[in-house]
């Protein structure tokens, strides 16, 4: 994984210096909070409803050893004990003190990680298929690319103050497990016919109020323009897009009202001028950061292991989490191995320090001191082998952290909603905690199978609730939770944003809605192999409605 | 005197630690809504606002608001159920936040 | 009181805005709006003497003075908020685009923590309102780094060493 050199070392450090100037500047009174908010959102802080909030960001989901037990640390020491890893392969601390918070951002300068631009109407940090390096449909690893596009977007001097936040989401495979369409610029890299690598582009993809699925924008982009296609979009985006009404200032807004054509003709135009300037990425310079990302040392392995076939059938448990939570990794003899941050009644994405030293401990003795996390709120890792996995899945065991749910009806994404969110109108993680409950029968959510279900608190969407196979919105109905459902949502290459099936659910009634939309899947469903997503995609949302709101009489 | 219709306080987050606090009864910012002063006239609104606004020029608190109150036997609760979170704590986290430290944290969020 | 510094000295403001109604002067340097550039085009640009400054607003685009460019000497680009940050694309396209070699100048809400967003950018003047700004900049302090990840405009910064970055530079 990438490593910082003297240049990234020196650049953190004076931007923790230059951060803990302005919090002395703000507290003395020289900066007015109008002034400072700017720019702590740069650096990750908020003020949520019962203090500040640090998001840090774990760029491309990347992290190593060092790095997950300094977020242990920082929870232990400057928080309550532990951290949320959120949809955007981020981790959010709940309570840190301002004053503290320059000390944290040393701490992570500490093992090369910082807070920068996870917030604010700026470049957010660049998000990648967390499975990247390790996944065996894998076209080529995306994480340079993402680095590259980090290093390039940080304090970017023409991009910080943008008409609104900008994300960018980089995928390596043509299975998209990063929800690269839903992004203000989605990459995928490919390879054309001559073996050289580039990427497809979509720009305009989006959740909140208004989602949008993106569109293609360049079906081939030579690997040396990515960085000036960006800065061309980046800067039409900038001199563009609607600064009159904040709910209709991301890229996507401007995409749909300019139409696709014709911003692209002032995306191209403005790409033309600059593709042969200074942003041009030399072959060299993209080999020398795809070094950082090279294959491990991996031993040459059969593909099957004795050890891990009669652990499976001693141990049913065991068996059940392999079937569900580990997936084949490109290389033989290794696996991926899902943690499920998703225990029956958990709160989505929480993790106490102790935990996250666990999975330290986990990441270096067994992954090559390597974890991911990904958006869907679990941690990764990536590099296991086959014959270790029983003493991966013991220790989880022991930490509670051994769910065999992932990709199940309980793995469930929320986000953290009017329990913590100043945005947020309705809450999420109870929500999540009572379906969590009510379908913890292991048996019972393998029969239902593959399905995703994603809670958001609020229209802006940072629970995914539009992707949800079964999404749910809360919102606030004259002072009472409503929550809205929505049916037929994908995130993954099959992009698809999902219909509200009718008039939304009080707080006691929305498990009892939940049950009844997957027992009418489970009645309906052609086999037990047709997933409820391919069930609802045949039937339509119909036989959803009518039995969510059978007709009482006739008027 | 115009009476308002509801009875109010004044909220806002420390600068310093983001610690949720309300105007006090005996002046300066409180962490506990019991302790909070209880608004009940426009002219008391308005020194409540202009003392806000002092507050937030010094620095020593962010960005404060009025909040609309219920007086239940005495006991101060706020109307709006995001102002009862801020109030008491996370509503799934019992351990966190004020209630934590309260001696009837459900009576407040369920107010 | 607004403080003008120039390549980062203070100095002394030899333009006179103009606004609407009041006739153009002969021989002074003006800075107009982009209203009184497109009613008074042809007069402005024939000027014998006197230079001629075009002030944008935020919703201005560059396209408007772009073909008379070569015959504007300063142009001033308006940050009505912190956090309106259109301006710093457009001192970009001026400089790269458009080659344009006078006087951009940082007007409105010019606040310290953005300074060297704007040299980086493109500007080479600053008209300041705010005193800790005016402060700052006369302590020569900008409240930046001196590392960045990016090539901005040419001139005030190096490659980095660091190998293996094209896109990185350094602080001269």
């Amino acid at each position: 994984m990438y490593r910082y050199d003297e240049f990234d070392r020196e650049f953190v450090t004076s931007r923790v210096a230059q951060f803990r100037d302005q919090v002395e500047r703000r507290v003395s009174g020289e900066l007015t909070e109008d002034n400072f908010k700017p720019l702590r959102l740069q650096n990750g802080v908020y003020l949520q409803l019962h203090a500040y909030m640090l998001r840090v960001a774990v760029p491309y989901g990347t992290l190593n050893s060092s790095q997950m037990r300094m977020l242990g640390h920082i929870a232990r020491k400057y928080d309550r004990d532990y951290g949320h890893f959120t949809t955007r392969q981020n981790i959010q601390f709940n309570w840190p003190k301002l004053a503290d918070i320059p000390d944290i951002l040393e701490d992570l300068a500490s093992v090369e990680m910082h807070a920068i631009q996870t917030s604010g109407n700026c470049i957010r940090n660049v998000t990648a298929d967390h499975l990247a390096g390790a996944a065996a449909d894998e076209v080529a690893d995306p994480r340079p690319y993402a680095e590259i596009l980090r290093q390039w977007s940080t304090i970017h001097p023409e991009f910080l103050f943008l008409p609104r936040k900008f994300k960018i989401a980089v995928i390596g495979s043509p299975n998209d497990r990063a929800a690269m369409q839903f992004h203000d610029i989605g990459l995928e890299v490919r390879k054309n016919d001559a073996g050289e690598l580039g990427l497809r582009v979509f720009v305009g993809g989006g959740l909140g109020r208004t989602p949008m699925i993106g569109k293609m924008i360049r079906d081939w982009l030579p690997e040396e323009d990515m960085l000036s296609y960006c800065e061309a979009i980046l800067r039409v985006y900038n001199l563009y897009g609607r600064r009159d009404n904040k709910y209709k200032a991301r890229i996507k807004i401007l995409v749909h009202e300019t139409g696709l054509d014709d911003l692209k003709k002032d995306i191209e135009a403005e790409f033309e001028r600059i593709k042969d300037g200074v942003l041009k990425l030399p072959d060299e310079d993209v080999a020398a950061i795809a070094a950082y990302f090279a294959p491990s040392e991996f031993a040459d392995l059969p593909a099957k292991d004795d050890g891990l076939e009669q652990a499976k059938l001693d141990n049913r448990s065991f068996a059940r989490w392999v079937d569900r939570n580990v997936v084949e990794h490109a290389q033989s003899g290794y696996a991926i191995v899902t943690v499920a941050l998703k225990g029956t009644g958990e709160a989505p994405g929480d993790a106490t320090s102790a935990q996250m030293d666990v999975l330290a401990d986990l990441g270096e003795k067994y992954s090559f001191d390597e974890l991911r996390v990904s958006h869907e709120q679990n941690v990764i890792l990536p590099h296991v082998q086959l014959s270790d996995l029983k003493a991966v899945y013991d220790a989880l065991l022991e930490a509670g952290m051994a769910s065999a749910n992932a990709g199940l009806i309980t793995d469930i994404i929320a986000c953290p909603g009017l329990d913590y969110c100043a945005l947020a109108t309705a809450r999420s993680i109870p929500v999540a905690q009572e379906l969590s409950q009510r379908f913890a029968d292991l048996d019972c959510q393998n029969d239902i199978g593959d399905l995703k279900l994603k809670i958001s608190g609020c229209i802006n969407a940072c629970g995914h609730h539009h992707v949800g196979h079964i999404g749910i919105l809360g919102v606030d109905r004259r002072g009472e939770e409503l929550y809205q459902v929505t049916l037929g949502g994908s995130g993954d290459e099959q992009a698809a944003v999902g219909e509200i099936i009718g008039r939304g659910f009080s707080k006691d009634e929305i498990g009892d809605a939940v049950e009844t939309i997957v027992d009418t899947y489970l009645a309906r469903r052609l086999s037990d192999d047709e997933a409820f997503l391919e069930t609802y995609r045949r039937l339509g949302p119909q036989p959803f409605k009518d039995a969510l709101y059978p007709a009482k009489e006739t008027a | 005197m115009s009476t308002l219709k509801n009875p109010i306080a004044f909220t806002a987050n420390n600068l310093l630690d983001g610690e949720v606090v309300w105007l006090g009864r005996n002046g300066g910012w409180v962490k506990s809504i019991d302790e909070a002063r209880v608004f009940g006239t426009e002219e008391e609104r308005a020194m409540g606002a202009a003392e806000a606004a002092q507050a937030d020029a010094d620095n020593l608190v962010v960005e404060p608001y009025e909040i609309d109150l219920n007086l239940d036997e005495g006991r101060i609760a706020p109307a709006k159920f995001r102002e009862r979170i801020r109030a008491a704590g996370p509503t799934m986290r019992l351990d966190l936040g004020k209630q934590a430290e309260l001696s009837q944290p459900e009576a407040l969020v369920a107010a | 009181m607004t403080t003008l510094f120039i390549d980062g000295a203070v100095a002394e403001d030899p333009w006179v805005s103009i606004d609407g109604e009041q006739p153009v002067p002969e021989a002074e340097d003006v800075i107009v709006s982009l209203a009184l550039f497109e009613a008074q085009r042809h007069a402005l640009l024939t000027r014998n003497e006197g230079r001629l400054g075009v002030y944008l607003e935020a919703d201005d685009q560059i396209d408007a003075i772009a073909d008379d460019l070569g015959k504007i000497d300063l142009v001033a680009l308006d940050f009505p908020s912190f956090a309106d940050g259109r301006a710093f694309s457009k001192a970009r396209l001026l400089r790269d685009r458009h080659g344009f070699a006078g006087e951009i100048r940082a007007t409105g809400d010019v606040r310290i923590d953005q300074v060297q967003h704007m040299r980086r950018s493109g500007f080479n003047a600053l008209a300041v309102h705010h005193q800790p700004t005016v402060d700052s900049l006369m302590e020569i302090k900008d409240a930046g780094l001196n590392l960045f990840y990016q090539p901005a405009i040419e001139g005030a910064e190096a490659r980095s060493s660091s190998g293996g970055r094209s896109w990185a530079r350094r602080a001269l």
